[in-house]
């Protein structure tokens, strides 16, 4: 494997705005003139519009359905039902977890919100109107809300449609050893527990999911405009599943209006407008309301975790043993590779250095939407991050140590990597230990107890919290990792045009990271030819090669090197024609940022745009003609970005309101291709962190009725909540990467949450509370302080 | 019914049902495309323009209400060929990611700094917390006003 | 997401609205600002037959006291009392509260008298005219009313006026000594409804006693209510930490609110006791400064 030493080609001026360099973005120039193609601005000559019926009820079988009164609605050219999808074999789908889903509902519906017929009109306005006409008619059943009481034994079956199924367990995982950990138990001086839900929220991109389904009557071709993250998988899945011929297949993502993994799914919405666009002959358009999107695509989280931590007297972790069961809602469709039925939960273990592990993870069904990996998770990181930091903090507590200490105590040293950890990462890099000092020393860490004595006489209570997460990200290698079967490769196909230009072509597909302009300066690293001349495209499945998306901060690991590969292999190639212009030996050219010249003899060389021209006119016999190649990168490990956040909080006494006084942000994510791009990422993180810590969350009543599927109920802070950031950095490249970079789409998002809860828990100190479950709102806070006055 | 208004300065009509929203008018009758739709409960400020140069939520108003005034979009910042300090300082400070909160960011810091040329960090917060971001944390749209502001004082 | 049909009338003066409002008030609804109604048509929880639009009426927009009481016409958006000198000068309740209505892009269209006539429950314009004896003017083909704000709502969403009336002006009297209020929201976020509002108005006389007091509360009742024993404890008397406490407590028990995701009934209860000491000691600041 190469590594960042052995080819790094040395830094490359702003002129032509290699790794390192803060490139204005080339994508802001259409979109700050409104000039953005999104789903929604997409309009095909004939096209119909596609609105979709939900089930008010959580639990019910469907007695009727009469749309007769909808089909007559002038306006109106057909409503689908999932009688008549069945016909044509579409009424259940395969999910990406190996489960089926209804498409269109047909013996029951089983969340509030599934979908059960669709109306097709000539406007928005009139499918809407014809919505209220059609007849349902409902049997309820009893609503399985708590994924506990989903396992209990005479908890009503949800998915009665599934042969075998005796109850509502959808799976179930392990990880790690566990007598090596029952052993490490038997050692401890303490066990210290934490209990925590981790709840259920979404991703919410503003641009909600939808697509335009053109099947061509004439010529056969379907064309899919679509919101999709991963829309070479999704061709392939469409095709398997639609039996469509996948050479006819093209599936477009445009602009999108953002993703968090919320767009990586196949939706019944965009099987329905297909189907629809296929029986009528026209395209069809289907576009989700706000409402639609929070009740029924794929939520993030819903986890309700225990875990025990072992721990010698002195803070020596022994073990850690963790017990989860999740909520999957009523379908599992998870998005995730499909060996890990937890996603990667099992990096639970964290950034401590100990021997012994053991995590055992149930998934159980229940009466809500299906889901669960989203929302910038990495495949679940969010989870697991979230537990231990909760759990080390709450350790330090029980120990009467610091908790800085005690991460500084346990941390894996920079000598240790490699690292194995006992549920079987291979941690690439990390200098956890400076990357904390760093955030402590930024944030005034030794002040601390100062700032608390002060705050105490104004009648405020202020605290400290820290979370030091390492994350997983690049999935991944294909020996352990792939979804619906694909492995999880990505590719990078690159083009050197005859006047120097190029263009670049990937199989991830950006929702707003910038790819148009780092994966070009990736490039531009490599060949000197500047960024700015090198068009990037993502997206078309006709023109791009095959990969699988953009969602686990996986571009940068998996697309970013098969760039670097690929450019460096042109390079060589390039070095072959220069040295044919020359009239030199291979071996005696050497390389600068953009040209090829003689050793010792400097003025004799070409540029890079030189050779470019020459590889179509000018090339040595016997040479392949062109400069271009296409390479799929298989990574031989995932990359583990970390970081240390510190937030310092002060809450009301009388209120419960907290406040951020400030906050630090620590990240390491190897080599940073574009640094004002990647502050940019790490704050988009952390507010959503605020977010779920502070405010947001789904949630559901007794009977069933989802609380937070719009957003007046599921919240999302403004400009004016949100706190004010300190970033700062360590560089600690990855040693498998070819230029060292990590990916850091999802670290805050990671990380964060466990900060600002924890500087909540260490204000609340006096009373001796351990866990206040997210949201922390004002009213949770104060509600934990009566308990503990009264207890 | 008949709708006139002018929009980015330019008399523009069409036929609407008085049901019509105002974002709808724009951008499927007038093929403005650049105002998005975020939400369904007048919540994300996604689909904000300028009613008389005063920011509203054009999914929160019927088309016919804006007959006979005028409205801006983003498609409107740019003028004679040349980009808005605002639109430039977006694109300097890194004030978007996915973009689609961006025009209606942008329309807010036009209105917020015609109005008060030099607004303090506070000022800028309060004056967005009607418009949702996802992506950026708002922290680069604040910097991105806070250019616009110096670009215009400057200019 | 997309309204039922409706008509649509735009007429230029007030008894032309009146006019439409006695022959068809029964299925119309007045649209203003209709940051409020259009939002309800939009979910079909609200599907008038006709709207009538009033935006096109003059003379409606303007904040004066001509008449020793502080008028507010039927067109006045919350930003217009948001930048008013005479509001922030005459009366510090509507000021304190007014930049909290919403969020900025609702006050530069939504009306306080729409807020008023609309009585949605966790509105905050109610509580404040409540706790400063407010009076709303009601108009139709018979003439014109003026209901006590006290009277005016009867149930959420559900006022005393009738379906041929036009709201023309909230009027609200103004400091008789020295006066101060304010306006405290818990709120989650900008544009949430509060989770708890809490309005004081305090009038002074020369001596500093306490000559009429308004608590009103928002969010913790069926609908924005009243804290009249707490008022009363108040009426009277000189201000003093224990007598605000006295106070607080009262209002606190006057609530009845409702276990909800915002909180618990317990917690809201609390809020009120600890906001409604606040309030009342920001006012007597407001006051004495």
């Amino acid at each position: 494997m190469t590594t960042t030493e052995e080819h790094a080609p040395g830094p490359t001026t702003a002129e032509i705005g290699g790794v390192g360099h803060s490139v204005k973005r080339k994508e802001d120039d259409r979109f700050i003139q409104g000039g953005g193609q999104y789903i929604e601005d997409i309009s095909l000559p004939g096209m119909l519009h596609l609105a979709l019926l939900r089930s008010p009820l959580p639990h019910a079988r469907i007695v009727s359905i009469d749309a007769s009164a909808a089909e007559q609605l002038p306006g109106v050219v057909a409503v689908v039902t999932g009688e008549a999808l069945a016909a044509h074999g579409l009424a259940w789908m395969p999910t990406l977890s190996g489960d089926t889903q209804a498409v269109l509902a047909t013996d029951k519906v089983r969340f509030q919100g599934q979908e059960v017929a669709g109306v097709v009109a000539e406007s928005p306005y009139i499918a809407w109107d014809a919505l209220e006409l059609i007849d349902v008619e409902y049997d309820p059943l009893p609503p399985v809300i708590n994924p506990k009481v989903a396992l209990a034994a005479d908890a009503p079956v949800i998915r009665d449609d599934k042969e075998g199924q005796t109850g509502n367990s959808c799976y179930e995982w392990e990880a790690g050893d566990k007598a090596a950990t029952d052993q490490a138990f038997a050692q401890a001086d303490k066990v210290v527990s934490l209990d925590t839900h981790y709840p259920r929220s979404h991703p919410a991109p503003l641009e909600t999911c939808g697509c335009v389904a053109d099947l061509n009557p004439v010529t056969g071709q379907a064309t899919i405009y679509m919101t999709s993250q991963a829309p070479h998988a999704i061709r392939t899945l469409f095709a398997m599943v639609a039996g469509l011929p996948e050479e006819n297949i093209r599936v477009v993502s445009p602009d999108i209006g953002g993703g968090f993994g919320n767009k990586v799914p196949i939706y019944p919405g965009y099987v329905v407008a297909t189907a629809a666009s296929l029986l009528i002959g026209k395209p069809v358009k289907w576009i989700e309301s706000r409402s639609e999107n929070l009740i029924s695509t794929g939520f993030a989280r819903d986890y309700y975790m225990h875990a025990d931590l072992a721990v010698k007297n002195d803070g020596t972790i022994l073990g850690l043993r963790v017990n989860m069961v999740s909520d999957q809602g009523a379908f599992y469709a998870d998005a995730q590779p499909s060996k890990f039925r937890a996603g990667l939960f099992h990096v639970v273990t964290g950034s401590y250095d100990y021997p012994a592990a053991h995590v055992v993870t149930q998934g159980a069904y229940t009466n809500k939407a299906p889901g669960g990996v989203a929302y910038r998770c990495s495949f679940r990181i969010t989870e697991a991050s979230y537990l231990i930091e909760r759990l080390v903090q709450n350790a330090a507590y029980e120990l009467n140590m610091d908790p800085a200490d005690f991460r500084m105590k346990n941390f894996i040293r920079p000598e240790q990597f490699p690292y194995h950890t006992p549920t079987g990462f291979v941690y690439d890099s990390g200098q956890y230990a400076a990357a904390l000092q760093k955030a402590l020393d930024d944030v005034g860490y030794a002040g601390m107890p100062k700032e608390k004595e002060e705050a105490r006489t104004e009648g405020k209570l202020v605290g400290v919290g820290i979370a030091s997460f390492t994350e997983a990200v690049g999935a991944g290698p294909s020996k352990d990792y792939d979804i619906a079967g694909l492995k999880m490769f990505d590719s990078a196909e690159l083009r050197v045009h005859p006047t120097g230009k190029a263009i670049l072509k990937l199989g991830t597909k950006a929702q707003g990271q910038g790819h148009e302009t780092t994966y070009a300066q990736i490039v531009a690293n490599e060949l000197g030819i500047p960024a700015s001349d090198i068009a990037v495209r993502e997206g078309d499945t006709d023109n791009t090669p095959y990969g699988l998306g953009t969602y686990a901060s996986r571009s940068t690991p998996t697309s970013g090197a098969a760039a670097v590969v690929i450019a460096r292999k042109l390079r060589e190639k390039a070095r072959t024609i220069a040295a044919h212009m020359l009239e030199a030996s291979e071996e005696d050219l050497e390389w600068e940022p953009g040209r090829f010249f003689v050793t010792g003899a400097p003025d004799r060389g070409v540029t890079i745009q030189d050779i470019a021209l020459a590889a179509y006119s000018n090339y040595p016999e016997g040479t392949e003609p062109g400069l271009e190649g296409v390479h799929y990168y298989d990574p031989p490990n995932l990359t583990y970005p970390f970081g240390s956040y510190v937030v310092v909080v002060e809450v009301d006494e009388e209120t419960g309101v907290w406040k951020v006084r400030r906050m630090v942000a620590v990240d390491d994510c190897g080599v940073r291709i574009n640094p004002m791009i990647v502050e940019g990422q790490i704050a988009g993180g952390l507010a959503e962190g605020y977010a779920m810590s502070s405010m947001q969350f789904i949630t559901f009543d007794e009977d069933g009725n989802c609380i937070g599927s719009s957003f007046a109920d599921y919240l999302i802070p403004t400009s004016w909540e949100t706190p004010r950031f300190q970033l700062d950095e360590t560089v600690t490249p990855s040693p498998h990467h070819p230029i060292g970079a990590k990916g850091v789409g999802e670290s805050a998002t990671v990380g964060s949450p466990a900060a600002y809860v924890n500087a909540v828990i260490d204000a609340l100190l006096p009373y001796g509370i351990r866990n206040i479950d997210m949201p922390v709102t004002p009213a949770r806070v104060w509600a934990a302080m009566q308990e503990a006055k009264a207890g | 019914m008949n709708v006139t208004a002018t929009v980015n300065g330019v008399e523009r009509s069409g036929e609407v049902e008085p049901r019509t929203l105002l974002v709808h008018f724009l951008r499927t009758v007038l093929e403005l495309t650049g105002t998005h739709v975020g939400c369904d409960t007048s919540n994300c400020g996604a689909c904000t323009v300028l009613l008389d140069g005063m920011p509203v939520k054009s999914c929160t108003l019927f088309a016919v209400q804006v007959d006979g005034r005028s409205i801006t979009t983003v498609e409107g910042l740019k003028q004679d060929g040349q980009l808005d300090p605002i639109q430039q300082g977006f694109k300097e400070m890194h004030g978007l990611q996915c973009g689609f909160c961006t025009p209606a960011m942008m329309l807010v810091s036009k209105a917020l700094l015609d109005r008060n040329p030099d607004p303090s960090e506070d000022d800028i917060r309060w004056e967005l917390s009607g418009n949702l971001c996802r992506c950026t944390g708002y922290v680069n749209i604040v910097k991105a006003i806070q250019w616009a502001a110096k670009e215009r004082a400057t200019a | 997401m997309y309204p039922a049909r409706f008509e649509y009338v735009a007429p230029t003066t007030v008894d032309e609205v009146l006019a439409v409002l006695a022959d068809r008030g029964d299925e119309a609804k007045v649209l203003a600002g209709g940051q409020s109604l259009i939002p309800m048509m939009k979910l079909r929880f609200a599907f008038p037959e006709l709207l009538v639009d009033v935006n096109h009426i003059p003379g409606l927009d303007a904040i004066d006291d001509a008449d020793g009481h502080l008028r507010v016409g039927a067109l006045v958006r919350h930003n217009d009392v948001v930048g008013s000198d005479m509001v922030s000068r005459t009366n510090h309740t509507m000021a304190a509260a007014a930049p909290w209505i919403s969020d900025p892009l609702v006050r530069n269209l939504g009306t306080l008298c729409g807020s008023v006539a609309h009585a949605d429950p966790l509105g905050d314009w109610a509580s404040v005219m409540l706790a400063c004896g407010a009076d709303v003017v009601a108009r139709s083909t018979s003439g014109e009313r003026v209901i006590p704000m006290a009277d005016f709502i009867t149930g959420p969403f559900t006022t005393t006026l009738e379906p041929t009336e036009l709201v023309t002006e909230v009027r609200v009297p103004k400091y008789t000594g020295t006066g101060g209020g304010t306006y405290v929201k818990l709120e989650r976020k900008v544009g949430d409804y509060a989770t708890v509002g809490v309005a004081t108005h305090l009038d002074l006389d020369g001596g500093g006693t306490i000559t009429n007091a308004g608590i009103a509360l928002t969010s913790v009742a069926p609908n924005n209510v009243k804290a009249v024993e707490a008022e009363q404890a108040l009426v009277g008397e000189a201000p003093s930490d224990a007598l605000f406490a006295e106070a607080a407590e009262l209002a606190a028990r006057a609530a009845e609110p409702k276990d909800d995701v915002r909180g618990s009934a317990e917690y809201k209860r609390n809020v009120v006791r600890v906001f409604t000491r606040r309030a009342l000691t920001t006012a007597l600041e407001h006051a004495q400064g």
